[in-house]
């Protein structure tokens, strides 16, 4: 029992990496909740690209003649008193989403990740300003200070993503900051330092990187809740402006026929709900997937 | 770190923060593109009647004076006057908002019970068809949209089953209570006026189901993740060596421990629900401050909607006020 | 057949169902102790001693089960008995401490409070009635009950929130004591002190004592039998000076070489191989591969726990009953 032999490894440094992901994967498929999220979110996407391809009718032209129909095989959603399929709107309005979706995360995501990785790295007094002024931005309820901003800035959809998006960096910039703080106390960020590494550079270079990761999982998961407070202000008249097919603009206009025309309220609701639903079970499948005490 | 001297601590954080977010409310009303006047007065009014304006609503004078006459007023409790109603907004305020707080309470009172209940069976019986069931109902409630949903009961039991009055706090043909709190359902069992204690509580349910079932749904789930946190925990272990039996365990030791994060949640959801009621009122044409906030930002009543906003934002805090303390009163780590 | 007056473990065997596979924890493990005995359960981790433990207090909980075996306590089968039963014997008859004690208390509950729940469990009274009993508990484990008693977990270090450990374990008078690595977590002078205290406190008490640790040493010290386990099972068992003296096992030989010993200049030894996966556990003698001695019947069969010399037991099949030297050898 003297001689233990070491075995010569020939691990390629790619192997661990690639391991992990394929570990990944395999929680990721076993998440039954996760896969379904996700292509909810897939056909989502597919919805609103190929919404050009897929809308029967025009989602704007008016079309008297046709007004107030119910669902049938012509009009599969039915129509509004205006005769639009609600199917062509609810298509088209997918792609307003996605548009929304993405420069409220892109505008909150940079906003948020700049200020929270400012206030977590430098701290003292910096951090203590910027926190102020995130909790006075956290006073109010995410959607009546969206409601304000948007009655501010004026109506319309440009005004409406804007409004949001100053509600949700705060979100953001929390995060990063806790992850800035994380990172700064890291041998390697020290060690930078002593080498005479600016300020910005090992922001830029190393606090950045680092926290690109949660925040990009913390960006997906508040997808849904924006799609909510979208859809809210689109309801309420001060999103997207007429004809554009906002879907809570959408509902907005079926409430004065819901007793006799409940379809053109119904679909693009439930529409907005699955949405979110799938938006929120990928949110919570990567959750679980990060949680390291599943990961074994 | 005591608990007082912890409570003094946050109290002070918060007046510091009220006062950035007026200050905040005070330049986003300078910063409006709209033109104040303009929208009284329509755009063609003569130069000497916009300046007359100008001069009684205060606005000629420089931004500083008018920042100072600003907070002289917001500490005095004068929150501008209503272009719309021409009240002050405070009175309008006064009014209205008893009836979402009405609406809260009862809402905040079915998310809490059936929240935290769904979500302890849902942790304790973990695969078993409760929790599923609740992880179900949890995730539809915190993704539908509140205002569809509204719409959708609002079809089935007003118009189709006609069970539930569709909108409103009353009644028409019922005799209101005396106002002693505003809170309909309270004041008509203070004066004795049952008729009316059966209509409002009527009139209360579908807008409360509404604004309740998604609270109840984000505090299921935070419960159940909490809870089956906390029963992972070493010291479950020792609680269940010690004998004492399982209903004691979860309900003496776990849940202590599990409600925690549950009450900055309610503290989180409190502030959905302020956000819930607005679209909930504006469905169920109920007479609250959401709604009144709503009206006023169609027809850009600048000073309704800084009060308004403002005033939301300080019970806001409030609210979160008391959740942080509660959080330290109960989590002995947390009073630093 | 070998027989313990206060506590038998037969054929113990626990499985845990995991997205893995099912680890096999326990493959059938075999205890005995007396009344005021000490025994320790020492092996490497993974060996499956905390889960014995657990098993004992029937503690064992999704994803994991009590598959098999029985657990004879006071003449009882604590496997078969009710739950109501079962708690019964827990806090009571049997009681248990464990690695991190700070950990190990509830963070938002007094110290105070949590001895005096353990207490009024023993003894069928108010929880507010055994709060007068607290302060006793907490002097006896050398604690300054005053200020102690309003302390919450997080303000007590290691050393002293095992003290309290051990005070809320003993206070209730158990027959029985099971500490699980007690001392691991705390820091060497420290760990000194609590099995003085553990030692003193137990002789006087007279309870039975099964110390689960990693550490040789410890174990011959504080007990006076000690159990070796490996991967499920136990291998060998003997009185503690004996199993140092003349261990049997080859793995036990194998420990006992690896420890380095203070003045001696030798080489480090382990032991070759690596922890079997339980999931995919070798057959028949769970240590064959690892074993310089193994033959074929090794691979095949599970060894029995025999009585190789007098009070000197092991699991191997190198030797037959009454036979200590492994000359009844194999094909």
């Amino acid at each position: 029992m003297e001689n233990m032999q070491v075995e010569k490894t020939g691990i390629s440094r790619w192997k661990p990496i690639i391991e992990d992901w394929k570990h990944t994967l395999y929680l990721w498929r076993r998440t039954k909740l996760a896969m379904v999220g996700t292509f909810i979110v897939i056909g989502f996407l597919i919805m609103a690209l190929l919404a050009p391809v897929l809308a029967p009718y025009d989602p704007i032209k008016v079309d008297l003649a046709n007004r107030l129909k119910p669902p049938s095989r012509q009009f599969l959603f039915g129509t509004d008193q205006f005769g639009r399929d609600i199917l062509s709107r609810v298509l088209y309005g997918a792609r307003i989403e996605v548009w929304i979706i993405f420069l409220v995360t892109v505008i909150s995501g940079t906003i948020g990740t700049a200020i929270g990785i400012v206030a977590g790295y430098f701290g003292g007094w910096i951090d203590e300003v910027l926190m102020r002024i995130t909790d006075i931005f956290l006073a109010f309820p995410r959607l009546i200070l969206a409601m304000a901003l948007s009655a501010v800035l004026g109506r319309g959809l440009t005004n409406a993503i804007i409004a949001i998006s100053l509600v949700e960096w705060t979100v953001i910039a929390r995060l990063a900051r806790a992850e800035a703080m994380r990172v700064k106390s890291q041998p390697f960020v020290e060690a930078a330092k002593a080498v005479g590494a600016s300020d910005l550079r090992i922001l830029l270079l190393h606090v950045l990187p680092m926290c690109v990761s949660p925040i990009l999982v913390q960006l997906t998961m508040r997808m849904g809740t924006i799609i909510l407070t979208a859809a809210g202000l689109g309801f309420l008249g001060l999103g997207a402006q007429p004809p554009t097919p906002e879907w809570g603009a959408i509902v907005s206009d079926g409430r004065s026929y819901l007793i006799n025309h409940w379809w053109i309220s119904t679909f693009p609701g439930l529409f907005i709900a699955l949405v979110v639903l799938g938006f929120n079970l990928l949110g919570d499948g990567i959750r679980d997937i990060l949680d390291p005490r599943l990961r074994r | 770190m005591k608990l007082a001297s912890f409570i003094v601590k946050r109290l002070f954080l918060m007046l510091l923060v009220l006062f950035g977010v007026s200050v905040l409310v005070f330049v986003i009303s300078k910063v409006i593109p709209a033109d104040p006047v303009g929208a009284i007065l329509g755009g063609n009014a003569p130069v000497e009647l916009v300046e007359d304006l100008k001069r009684r609503l205060g606005l000629d004078k420089p931004l500083i004076n008018q920042f100072f006459d600003y907070m002289s007023g917001l500490l005095k409790g004068d929150l501008g006057r209503s272009l719309k109603t021409n009240r002050p907004v405070v009175k309008d305020i006064a009014e209205f908002f008893p009836a979402t707080l009405e609406l809260a309470i009862s809402a905040t009172l079915l998310s809490i019970v059936l929240g935290i209940l769904l979500g302890i069976l849902s942790a304790v019986y973990r695969n078993k068809f409760i929790d599923h069931f609740s992880r179900v109902f949890s995730i539809l409630g915190v993704s539908m949209p509140v205002f569809w949903t509204g719409l959708l009961l609002l079809l089935l039991f007003y118009f189709r089953l006609g069970w539930l009055p569709g909108g409103g706090r009353l009644s028409l043909f019922v005799t209101p209570p005396t106002k002693y709190t505003g809170l309909l359902v309270l004041d008509s069992l203070l004066s004795g006026n049952m008729e009316a204690f059966k209509d409002a509580l009527a009139h209360l349910v579908l807008p409360t189901v509404v604004l309740g079932y998604s609270a109840a749904a984000s505090i299921a789930r935070i419960t159940r993740a909490s809870m089956l946190d906390v029963l992972r925990q070493d010291f479950i272990r020792t609680a269940k060596a010690k004998g004492i039996g399982k209903r004691l365990v979860i309900y003496r030791h776990a849940l202590r421990n599990a409600l925690i994060p549950v009450v900055t949640i309610i503290g989180l959801t409190f502030g959905g629900l302020l956000e819930g009621a607005v679209l909930t009122e504006t469905i169920f044409s109920w007479p609250g401050l959401g709604r009144y906030i709503v009206n006023a930002l169609l027809v850009l009543d600048y000073p309704a909607i800084m009060g308004g906003t403002l005033f939301v934002a300080v019970i806001y805090s409030l609210v979160n006020l008391v959740v942080d303390i509660v959080y330290a009163a109960l989590d002995p780590r947390m009073r630093i | 057949m070998v027989r313990g007056s206060l506590l038998n473990v037969e054929n113990l065997r626990v499985v845990f169902y995991t997205y893995r596979g099912v680890i096999k924890a326990l493959n059938g493990v075999k205890l005995w102790l007396n009344e005021e005995e000490r025994l320790a359960v020492v092996g490497e981790t993974g060996c499956g001693k905390s889960v014995t433990a657990l098993a004992i207090m029937r503690l064992i909980e999704s994803p994991g089960e009590i598959t098999s075996g029985r657990v004879e306590f006071l003449g009882r089968d604590l496997l078969s008995l009710p739950e109501e039963e079962m708690e019964k014997v827990r806090g009571k008859s049997i009681s248990m401490i464990f690695q991190e004690p700070v950990a190990a208390l509830n963070p938002v509950f007094k110290v105070g409070f949590q001895i005096a729940e353990a207490i009024a469990h023993s003894q069928n009274i108010s929880i507010k009635d055994a709060y007068s009993l607290v302060p006793e508990a907490l002097t006896m484990v050398g604690l300054d009950w005053k200020r102690t008693m309003n302390l919450y977990a997080h303000e007590l270090s290691g050393g002293m929130a095992q003290r309290v450990m051990i005070a809320m374990a003993l206070a209730v008078k158990p027959k029985l004591l099971i500490a699980d690595e007690p001392t691991s977590a705390l820091d060497v002078t420290i760990q000194a002190q609590i099995l003085e205290l553990l030692d003193n406190l137990v002789r006087v008490a007279r309870n039975a004592v099964i110390f689960i640790t990693h550490d040789l040493a410890i174990a011959s010290e504080f007990c006076d039998r000690v159990a070796v386990m490996y991967a499920g099972n136990v291998v060998e068992v003997a009185k503690s000076d004996e199993i140092f003296a003349r261990p049997l096992h080859p793995y036990t030989v194998g420990l006992i070489d690896s420890i380095p010993l203070v003045g001696q200049r030798k080489e480090l030894k382990g032991i070759a191989g690596v922890v079997p996966d339980l999931v995919d556990p070798p057959s028949g003698c769970r240590f064959h591969p690892r074993c310089q001695k193994a033959f074929d019947r090794c691979k095949v069969e599970l060894p029995n726990l025999i009585e190789a010399s007098k009070d000197h037991f092991v699991a191997c099949h190198l030797y037959t009953a009454g036979d200590r030297n492994g000359d009844t050898a194999k094909s």
